[in-house]
């Protein structure tokens, strides 16, 4: 497991690589903390980018609970972009799909929040 | 009348000339259409041996309401005479898993031995404060059958009447105990009403190791995991989802969903069951493939 980030205007995309199995949960957790820290009302919006996430595990779903929890609570945004079929599937099951808005594309989740063309690439436009 | 319309739909026009035709059409729709899932509470026969008419060892986990259509079927195979034994495993004394006791006929039949078994050490006092007055016209020392408890170690093998038995602890309000049987080399589990934090992977170690090479694992699906792990945190169930990611890493060869949530319809149910052999077959893998099924009132499978 893996958390890329990438930062555009006031969204921070992150991007987790691999499989979050049980075990790897715990790791995830804590790769996400700091920006679970910078996400609130006034803070930046996380955007996770699943389109390389290949297997996620309930252990792994219960952080992103945590993570949304968590954000709402303070005020924050936080959505999903480009799950696998597989991934997209599990959320649907999990009733994930619910929890958090999922987004078909990165691009897509970024329009929902601002409409605003700042955070997106010239190819995105 | 939703089934009814769903049955008249699906019929498209067809004729029956007799209720015998329409009966036999009827079998072929779909089971949450055909049939009912049922609203029993908990109750689990585990049958070693095949009953005959003559005297018998039984073996129950739960004494929800579904033992009272149990114990009539006892009644009818032995009639009133024989003296049966019956092993009974309680995970826990909510009202839910012994309710049925009151209304178990062979409890009433002298000759009949119960013995009860349980990690809590208060499980008598339970089963005594539901008879009697002002909840059971009849008192628990007026009962016919020969009643015994017996407190079991978690994490120890019991060996009971033939059968392998090792209880283990489960997250749940004022605990929960799941069963491990194991006999000649077929390995049954009956783990309900039993919360997965999802918090430690040791945690979860230490659960597949209880379930490891299972034949059979009945398990507590009663939620989503979205719920499970949010609003419904803390309640002590857990999901279907769940079922089958440990039974995957068990290497367990048949899940059962179990203690279904009480406002779930058939529909539902049928969908969570169809949602789970989906969420089975995209997520195995290197896994062994799982069987899964949601239970139903009077569902019977052979190991
Ligand atoms: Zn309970
Ligand atoms: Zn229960």
């Amino acid at each position: 497991m893996k958390l890329n980030a990438e930062r555009r205007a006031d969204i921070v995309i992150l991007q987790p690589v691999g499989r979050i199995d049980h075990q790897a949960a715990e790791a995830f957790s804590v790769a996400l903390a700091p920006y679970l820290e910078l996400c609130n009302a006034s803070g930046e919006r996380l955007l996770f980018d699943l389109s390389a996430l290949d297997y996620i595990s309930s252990a792994g779903l219960r952080v992103l609970m945590i993570a949304t929890k968590r954000t709402k609570l303070v005020g924050g945004h936080l959505a999903v972009a480009a799950p696998q079929d597989m991934v997209r599937e599990v959320l649907q099951i999990t009733r994930f799909d619910l929890v958090f808005p999922v987004h078909a594309s990165v691009a897509d989740g970024i329009r929902a929040w601002s409409g605003d063309a700042g955070a997106l690439t010239p190819d995105e436009n | 009348m939703n089934k009814v319309a769903a049955a008249l739909h699906a019929a498209n026009g067809r004729r029956f000339d007799n209720v015998e035709a329409a009966r036999s059409y009827a079998t072929t729709l779909p089971f949450a259409i055909s049939g009912t899932f049922g609203g029993h509470s908990s109750c689990v026969e585990l049958e070693i041996t095949p009953p005959s008419a003559a005297s018998h060892e039984y073996f129950l986990c739960d004494l929800g309401s579904g033992v009272r259509p149990f114990g009539s079927q006892v009644i009818a195979r032995h009639g009133v005479h024989a003296p049966n034994t019956f092993h009974v495993f309680i995970s826990h004394m909510h009202w839910d898993h012994i309710m049925g006791f009151p209304l178990f006929a062979p409890s009433y039949l002298p000759g009949n031995e119960l013995r009860i078994y349980g990690c809590h050490r208060d499980l008598e006092a339970a089963f005594r404060r539901q008879h009697g007055s002002p909840s059971f016209p009849v008192e628990f020392d007026q009962l016919g059958a020969s009643i015994k408890f017996f407190t079991l170690t978690p994490d120890t093998t019991h060996h009971i009447a033939g059968v392998n038995v090792t209880p283990i602890l489960q997250l749940h309000a004022g605990d929960s105990y799941g069963y491990r049987f194991e006999y000649n080399d077929k390995i049954v589990v009956y783990s309900t009403d039993s919360e997965h934090k999802l918090n430690a992977p040791a945690a979860t170690e230490r659960f597949v190791d209880f379930l490891r090479d299972a034949d059979l694992v009945i398990f507590d699906a009663m939620y989503s995991l979205a719920d499970a792990v949010s609003v419904k945190e803390d309640w002590g169930h857990s999901s279907n989802v769940v079922g089958v990611e440990l039974c995957q890493l068990a290497g367990a060869k048949h899940l059962v969903l179990f203690h279904h949530e009480p406002i779930f319809d058939d529909a539902r149910i049928a969908a969570v069951e169809a949602e789970s052999r989906r969420f089975e077959t995209i997520t195995r893998r290197v896994y062994r493939a799982l069987e899964i099924t949601a239970a139903y009132d009077g569902l019977e499978m052979e190991l």
